[in-house]
């Protein structure tokens, strides 16, 4: 009995050592993906890195056909459909995480817009964007053509609408969590001088929960900038630069996630090719940093 | 100093009103889109639709059935690629947070989930499509795990990390080793916030079409190999939405609706899981 | 000699660099119940871990010298199967709440994958809950889970458990302090009844519990065992002027 006691012992601990291998395995796994995707995005944009240079980034023309690439379209694409969706987005956000942060954290009615922004979060993007061309773009097409400029329907603004409605629920919810965490004897003592609520939200909360917040808007731009198939459904995938302000809103353009998902497959040479994982690589940068740089806000702010 | 007092409630009142007016008005794209899907899917959904595949462009019928094949094998390659992996990073996180491996880990961890889903598909096209020559379900497959991963180990790593260290000593004391410690104690103890991880993992990828593009790509036929391309439900709703056809149009509204009930019906389930499964510490 | 169960020799444990438990030496006997006594942070704890090998899982936890098992080095030993024969009460109740009292009691199999069969397992899960004075309470209600019980319950469940794997030496870990008195006396009452078949060593704030049921008493302060004696000895007549100040209350 004893005997058997201290071999199935013996056998034991050779197992917890494979399982803590495993373990510690399994960690740097995750590691060694991070750097494949790097390398990989790296090695296979080097051909573009090589010839265009820097000036990839700021260059106008995308021309497959005379094999001159430039980033600029899809940057200004990029950055204008998340810009205005973001600036959509966050009065929405804000509104919903301070009603269910302060107003009503808890009830029957808290639930159910809880569970409404959860569903918001949960629907695909593709389904967002079969909506949004089948539904929304005639209606921006009547709206475009009410104020007179190019009657296109789909194009920047479009896509802006859809990806602010996709981007809510996680500045929302960010914000809640936020919200939440306001000590509460930091309320008490504005009430109790007699302040009311909106002076409580003006003046203690809203200060308090400044930084977190813009992280949450942070978060809900990296969310954005990485948003792929509504969009492309969407913005109408045309890579001219438009002329004025106005015509790059309302009319048709493409983002760096759209322009990917559109012509990887017809890349049929190296260039074609290298260059659009190029854009995928700044893509990769931009939204990483983003993101990062939005956790990093936030696990300062909730630990202090 | 009575009517400043005055004024000063009205501003406060106005303003809950503001904020709910914008809190309730999100629910009403909700319902417009929600129900819009539903309106013009739910028709398309029969018997004929759920076992067969697209009829060719010009012919009326055809269905889905590639597409709902495609995703269910898909998924569920994915999710044994990634709820091991997944669930072993999570517990290495929870048990040794301190460790340096911890922290880039966590960092890379983090980088993954905010990679878009376009750029995993690029990267898996180089590892896995061009090598194999051709598109393939494993790639998408792949893809798509690589997806699930952020999702399942921060909830595998939350979850672990609520559960008290008494319990681990217990088992601990008991001349139990380390693995079983954790296999047959802490996971149990912590399984249905695992569980609720994973099932929102895959709510999350069976809806994603980005990185399906150019790994799995598409496929007109019924297919279970997973060594050639391979039809999803989002993949077809792009190709047949895009499309000018009408009935490739119905097609995907269909394949919409049954997309929509399929995340819903998810999330719900996991809901009254987590629920019904918590362990009582 | 022969009745000598576990001796420590020389033994320092640290956490890092804090030299926590400093050259203890220390010989205990056959069905003795012996109290550790001293006040926080005096490393009553830290030794009692190290006799188990409990000690080593904190990380940058270290220990130096020997702790002998019945003559055998327990720092020689393959720590798993030392744990297994030697069984642990904690200062919080800990039964498993993922399984009922009855899988509870006999954990200690049912996690390593050992194989008993029902009637065995009956009959340990019976001797155990009926030594920790559980039995009674509990026996219509076996297949609940652990986590209704009392605080007092819920320890005892725990002595039951530890008692199911055959330890000869049980260590418990301030095993009332976080019970109420009624249970706390339900417990001691056990230690009385557990001799007979176990040495017990248990780790103690309350210096009234320690003359209460022990037979001899150990005395730590700073690291170092002060004091080891007869019980009744130590508490009307200690050798140590430290000894004096603690029980006399001069810090505790």
């Amino acid at each position: 009995m004893e005997n058997k006691r201290l071999k199935l012992s013996n056998e034991q601990l050779k197992w917890e050592t494979i399982f803590r291998r495993i373990l510690i395995a399994m960690s740097i796994l995750l590691v060694l993906i991070i750097l494949g995707v790097l390398a990989t995005l790296i090695v296979e944009s080097m051909p573009s890195i090589k010839s265009l240079g820097i000036g990839f980034l700021w260059g106008k023309i995308w021309d497959p056909v005379s094999n001159v690439y430039g980033a600029y379209p899809f940057l200004v694409g990029t950055l204008l459909t998340s810009f205005i969706a973001l600036i959509i987005s966050v009065p929405f956000s804000y509104a919903i995480a301070i009603y269910l942060g302060e107003y009503n954290p808890k009830g029957w009615l808290s639930d159910l817009l809880k569970n409404a922004i959860e569903l918001i979060a949960a629907v695909p993007s593709i389904i967002y964007g079969f909506w949004g061309l089948f539904v929304l773009v005639p209606i921006i097409r009547t709206f475009e053509m009410s104020i007179h400029v190019a009657p296109y329907g789909i194009g920047v603004f479009t896509s802006s609408l859809i990806l602010a409605v996709m981007i809510i629920p996680y500045g929302a919810s960010l914000g809640i969590t936020l919200i939440r965490m306001v000590p509460s004897h930091l309320k008490e003592g504005a009430y109790a001088l007699g302040a009311t609520r909106f002076e409580v939200i003006r003046n203690v909360i809203m200060p308090y929960t400044r930084s977190g917040l813009f992280a949450g808007v942070l978060l809900s731009l990296g969310r954005a900038l990485g948003e792929t198939m509504a969009v492309t459904m969407l913005i109408g995938n045309t890579s001219a630069v438009a002329d004025t302000l106005k015509n790059a809103i309302f009319g048709p353009g493409n983002t760096m996630a759209s322009v990917i998902a559109n012509e990887f497959t017809e890349a049929d040479h190296t260039q074609y090719l290298s260059a659009l994982i190029e854009l995928g690589l700044v893509l990769f940068f931009v939204t990483v940093i983003i993101n990062l740089i939005g956790k990093r806000i936030i696990t300062k702010f909730t630990n202090d | 100093m009575e009517a400043k007092i005055g004024f000063r409630n009205t501003k406060s009142a106005i303003f809950k009103g503001v904020i709910v007016f914008f809190a309730f008005l999100i629910t009403v794209p909700l319902i417009i889109i929600l129900g819009y899907i539903i309106k013009q899917g739910i028709f398309q959904v029969n018997w004929h639709f759920l076992t067969n595949v697209p009829a060719p462009v010009g012919e009326t019928g055809g269905g889905i059935a590639n597409a709902l094949l495609g995703s269910f094998i898909m998924v569920m390659v994915a999710a044994v690629i990634a709820i091991p992996i997944g669930m072993a990073a999570g517990i290495y996180l929870s048990e040794n947070p301190k460790t340096k491996l911890a922290y880039y880990s966590g960092l890379c961890v983090d980088i993954l989930q905010g990679v878009p889903s376009i750029v995993v598909g690029i990267v898996v096209y180089f590892w896995v499509v061009k090598p194999l020559g051709t598109f393939s379900a494993l790639s998408g497959s792949l893809a798509l795990a690589i997806m699930m991963l952020p999702i399942v180990i921060r909830s595998t790593e939350q979850t672990l990390r609520l559960l008290p260290d008494s319990l681990k000593e217990a088992a601990l004391s008991l001349g139990v080793p380390y693995h079983r410690v954790i296999l047959k104690v802490i996971v149990p103890c912590g399984f249905a916030g695992i569980l609720s991880g994973i099932m929102l993992s895959i709510a999350r990828i069976i809806g994603e079409t980005a990185p399906l593009l150019f790994t799995a790509f598409g496929n007109p036929y019924l297919s279970t190999s997973l060594t050639k391309p391979m039809e999803s439900l989002p993949h077809l709703i792009f190709t047949y939405a895009t499309s000018p056809y009408d009935d490739w149009h119905n097609l995907a509204w269909g394949a919409s609706f049954i997309l929509l009930m399929f995340v819903l019906i998810l999330n719900i389930v996991t809901k009254l899981l987590t629920r019904k499964w918590k362990v009582q510490l | 000699m022969e009745s000598t169960i576990v001796r420590a020799e020389n033994y320092n444990a640290y956490f890092g660099d804090n030299h926590v438990v400093k050259d203890v030496n220390i010989s205990i006997n056959k069905h003795e119940v012996i109290a550790v006594m001293g006040p926080s942070g005096c490393g009553k704890t830290t030794f009692l871990r190290g006799i188990n090998r409990m000690h080593e899982l904190i990380p940058n936890a270290t220990a130096k010298g020997k702790i002998l098992l019945d003559d055998q080095n327990v720092y020689d030993m393959n720590a798993i199967y030392v744990r297994s024969k030697i069984g642990m009460v904690f200062q919080r109740p800990n039964p498993f709440p993922n399984l009922s009292i009855y899988e509870n009691v006999v954990a200690g199999y049912l996690l390593n994958g050992i194989k008993i069969s029902k009637a065995d397992k009956d009959v340990i899960v019976e001797k155990s809950l009926t030594s920790a004075a559980l039995w009674k309470e509990v026996k219509d209600s076996l297949h609940k889970k652990g986590t209704f019980l009392s605080g007092g319950q819920q320890q005892r469940l725990c002595i039951a458990r530890a008692i199911a794997m055959q330890p000869e030496l049980i260590l418990f870990d301030e095993p009332t302090s976080a019970l109420d008195p009624i249970s706390t006396s339900s417990v001691e009452a056990l230690f009385h009844e557990l001799k007979e078949n176990y040495t017990l060593i248990i780790v103690t704030h309350n210096m009234q519990q320690a003359a209460r049921v022990s037979d001899r008493t150990a005395f730590f302060y700073m690291g170092e065992l002060v004091e080891f004696d007869d019980t009744k000895q130590m508490f009307t007549n200690p050798s140590d002027q430290r000894t004096q100040n603690y029980i006399t209350g001069r810090f505790s």
